[in-house]
């Protein structure tokens, strides 16, 4: 993340988002797979680390082994075997949804992860109670415990979709968007974008 | 990706910021809108710190304006700021004066740094 000032000379944070050329790998139609829909691939992979099977995935669409393959609709868009997808389908100033894996956080208790109050405060008698999650129903009846009770438990690393940031940039030579705001994720991690 | 970053940032910098650091009195040149005009408006103290790096990187100046302590945080590539003028340079001993804040009149004074 960085930041950039507008023409409101107001300082706006951003992230970069490094857009490699996506491969059109394989188009999935109706007749043969029962679905349209375009396999893309992007990043880079080492010869000797791709299995002979995927080499030959790849060749057929005349590209360099690739790390992620992808499956996307274009309703807009007709893509042959081998085009480049790249930074050219957005525009600046539109608006897109970004899909990232969040950051894995570990056995996170109840206040970090589902954003509770904690039980009581400094006064009144308790202690060792500042971030519990208090009760977890009534007792008796049911004399259980109902099934997706907020608990304690792994935290992040998940997907997670952030809606309608802004493209403030675009810059094709560098295969490079500016986006405003954070995404999802770590840095160097994989994300996709929405349109 | 660091020199994507710096790619970006590149557009931003200024390459006319002067040396200063914290202890040092500032004059900062700060346009302001004021509907369709715009004028320049002067905000004079002392900087507290400098923190962070390339075009994120800030400065905070405190002043005393009519016996309340004000500070401001300024960008240092920020396109508002026209100019900073250091007046004076400090003679400190840290990086980050915050003890200022609790320093009264007198006590609140920074030696000049004497070369």
């Amino acid at each position: 993340m960085t930041s950039i000032f507008d023409e409101d000379r107001k300082n706006i944070a951003c992230t970069l988002i490094y857009v490699e050329p996506n491969v059109v790998t394989q188009l999935r139609t109706k007749e043969t797979d029962g679905y349209r829909a375009t396999q893309v691939a992007t990043g880079t992979r080492k010869e000797k680390n791709t299995p002979n099977a995927l080499k030959g995935h790849f060749s057929k669409a005349g590209s360099s082994p690739k790390h992620k393959v992808l499956e996307f609709e274009f309703p807009n868009h007709e893509l042959n075997l081998g085009d480049t997808v790249d930074v050219s389908l957005f525009e600046e100033g539109e608006y897109v949804d970004i899909v990232g894996t969040s950051k894995g956080k570990g056995f996170q208790g109840v206040v970090k992860r589902h954003g509770f109050h904690g039980v009581g405060g400094q006064t009144h008698g308790q202690h060792n109670r500042g971030r519990a999650p208090g009760s977890l129903g009534p007792g008796s009846t049911p004399s259980r415990v109902f099934k997706g009770m907020k608990m304690g438990g792994r935290t992040g690393n998940s997907r997670v979709k952030v809606q309608n940031l802004q493209i403030l940039k675009v810059i094709p030579e560098k295969n490079l968007l500016v986006v405003s705001g954070a995404v999802p994720g770590a840095k160097g991690s994989y994300v996709i974008v929405e349109k | 990706m660091e020199e994507l970053i710096k790619l970006v940032q590149a557009e931003y910098a200024k390459d006319d910021v002067p040396q200063f650091k914290a202890g040092d009195t500032l004059n900062v040149y700060v346009k302001i809108r004021e509907g369709e005009k715009e004028r320049v408006q002067q905000f004079k103290g002392t900087c507290l710190q400098r923190r962070g790096s390339g075009a994120t990187e800030t400065f905070t100046v405190r002043k005393i304006s009519g016996g309340i302590g004000v500070e401001r945080i300024f960008p240092i590539h920020s396109p508002s700021i026209e100019q900073i003028e250091v007046l004076r340079q400090g003679k400190v001993r840290r990086a980050r004066l915050f003890y200022l804040r609790d320093k009264i009149g007198k006590k609140a004074r920074i030696k000049e740094l004497r070369k």
